[in-house]
C-alpha cells in the first residue's frame, strides 16, 4: 500500500540507552559455539556491545526519563504535546496503554490523545505514519512518537539466535506541522499468515504463562527458550528480509520519482551487519549509505534500532544539514514499511543515558 | 575452485570431512550459523557478494551445489 503525507516535519530526536552495558565476549561461554566459531561470527554478524536495562526498569521509565530532558532542556514543553504515540512491545501492562501512564505521570493536559500500537521491527515507521495522521487533525499542531522496547526480558540468555543481539531503548520524536511544500512517500505491507515466524508464545490471553510455559527446553540449533521467551526463525526471517525489502524500496524510489544516488542515507532497521551488507549489495547502495552499526555498539532493539542509528550515526549534522532520508523497517508481523523524507535543520539529535 | 571450497568447509567444521559426504545439511554438518561464516568466506575468497535471494540450505548442501551457487553468482571458474 503506498502512502502520502504533506506538510509534515521531524523536528527534535532524542534516543535514550540504558547505561547497562554488556559485551558478547562476556556472554559466549552461554553458547554452543566453538571461540574460533564465535568470535567469526562476531565480525560476520557485527556483535558487540549491547545495551540492556537493569531488572525492573520499564518502558514508561525510559520515555518519562527522556521526556523529562527535553522539559528540563527547554526543548520541549509540557503544554504544547497535543499527542503521544508509542510504539512497543513490551509495555509496562496489558492494560491500561502505557501512553496514557506516561502522560498521567508527566502531568500531562488532559485535552489530547495517547495511543499504543503494538509493532515492532517496522514500528518506527508504523509510528510515524500514525503521527502523520494525527497532525492532519486541525487541533493537533505537534505530535510525540514514543518508540521504546525492552525485550531483552523476554530473551534466554541461552539463546545465541536472539541474545548476542538484543537491545533495549526508548526514542522520543517530535512531529509538527510544516509550511513547506514537501511531499513524504511511503509505503507498507503485512504478511500475518506468517505471524509466528518472530513470536513469543507464551503470555497473552491465548497461551497464558504457567509453569510449564516457563520450562526451558532446547531446540534442534542447540538453544535453549521456554515458550515465555521470545523465538525468532532466523532463516525465515532473513529470507524474507532479502525478497521483500529491495522491491519495496525500489518501488518507493520510483514513486517520489528520485534515484538511489539522490538518497543522502538509507537508515534501515538493524537486526544484523550480514543481513544489512546483503541487502545493501542487493540494492546496489554503496555500504557508507547504510550504516549497519548499532547491533556492535548498543544491540538490535527492535523498531528503535532505526531512530538510534540515525541519532548515533547522523546526530548533529541533522541539527545544521538537510538530508533526503530512506527509512525502512521489516520483522515482526510480519511488517515491512519504508518511507522517504527530508530531514532538516532539527532542534536537537542527541543519545542520553538512563 | 571445488578444493578452496573444501578448504573453506574444513576451517570452519574442522571435526567433519567434507571430501566423503554427500549432504552436508542432511548430515547435520553445517547449520545457519554456519552458512552465514561459508556466505562470507566465499564471498571475501571470490570477490563476489552471494546473492541473498540464494542463501538457501539446498544451495549449500553439496560441493556441486556450492560450486553452482558460486558460478551463478560470478565468481571466475580457474
Amino acid at each position: 500500500m503506498n502512502l502520502i503525507f504533506r506538510n509534515k516535519k521531524i523536528t527534535g530526536l532524542l534516543t535514550v540507552l540504558p547505561k547497562n552495558e554488556i559485551k558478547f565476549e562476556d556472554e559466549m561461554d552461554n553458547y554452543n559455539f566453538s571461540v574460533a566459531q564465535s568470535l567469526k561470527l562476531k565480525k560476520i554478524m557485527g556483535y558487540g556491545s549491547h545495551r540492556i536495562v537493569e531488572s525492573g526498569v520499564t518502558i514508561s521509565d525510559l520515555c518519562i526519563y527522556g521526556l523529562n530532558y527535553l522539559f528540563d532542556q527547554k526543548l520541549l514543553k509540557k503544554e504544547d504535546i497535543d499527542a503521544i504515540v508509542l510504539v512497543t512491545q513490551s509495555p509496562d501492562y496489558i492494560l491500561p496503554p502505557t501512553s496514557n501512564v506516561i502522560q498521567g505521570k508527566l502531568g500531562l493536559k488532559k485535552d489530547m490523545i495517547c495511543l499504543d500500537i503494538n509493532q515492532g521491527c517496522a514500528g518506527y515507521e508504523i509510528g510515524l505514519f500514525q503521527s502523520f495522521m494525527l497532525l492532519d487533525q486541525p487541533d493537533i499542531n505537534k505530535v510525540v512518537l514514543l518508540n521504546a522496547d525492552v525485550l531483552s526480558q523476554k530473551v534466554s540468555k541461552r539463546d545465541r539466535s536472539n541474545n548476542p543481539l538484543i537491545g533495549d531503548a526508548a526514542s522520543v520524536t517530535i512531529l509538527e506541522k510544516s509550511e513547506k511544500d514537501q511531499t513524504i512517500y511511503a509505503n507498507v505491507k503485512m504478511d500475518g499468515s506468517s505471524f509466528d515466524t518472530v513470536i513469543i508464545p507464551a503470555g497473552g490471553f491465548k497461551t497464558p504463562s504457567t509453569s510449564s510455559t516457563a520450562e526451558m527446553k532446547e531446540d534442534a540449533e542447540g538453544n535453549f527458550r521456554s515458550l515465555d521467551q521470545l523465538c525468532a526463525n532466523g532463516d525465515k526471517i532473513f529470507n524474507f528480509v532479502q525478497r521483500e525489502v529491495p522491491p519495496m524500496v525500489e518501488s518507493l524510489l520510483e514513486k517520489a520519482g528520485i534515484t538511489k544516488g539522490d538518497v543522502d542515507y538509507f537508515m534501515f532497521h538493524q537486526p544484523n551487519k550480514f543481513t544489512l551488507t546483503k541487502l545493501a549489495d542487493k540494492l546496489q547502495i554503496p555500504h557508507e549509505k547504510v550504516p549497519s552499526n548499532i547491533l556492535e555498539f548498543f544491540g538490535n532493539s527492535n523498531g528503535v534500532s532505526v531512530p538510534t542509528s540515525i541519532s548515533f550515526n547522523l546526530g548533529d549534522r541533522l541539527t545544521k544539514e538537510s538530508l533526503l532520508i530512506c527509512l525502512a523497517g521489516f520483522g515482526v508481523g510480519l511488517t515491512w514499511a519504508s518511507l522517504i523524507l527530508r530531514m532538516e535543520h532539527l532542534t536537537f539529535t542527541e543519545i542520553i543515558y538512563f | 575452485m571445488k578444493q578452496k571450497i573444501i578448504d573453506i568447509l574444513n576451517e570452519i567444521r574442522p571435526e567433519f570431512d567434507f571430501s566423503k559426504e554427500t549432504d552436508f545439511i542432511e548430515q547435520g554438518m553445517l547449520d545457519s550459523f554456519d552458512i552465514v561464516s561459508l556466505v562470507s568466506s566465499l564471498d571475501e575468497e571470490f570477490g563476489i557478494s552471494i546473492d541473498g535471494l540464494d542463501i538457501l540450505p539446498e544451495n549449500f548442501s553439496s560441493i556441486e551445489s556450492i560450486f553452482a551457487l558460486l558460478k551463478k553468482n560470478g565468481a571466475k571458474i580457474v
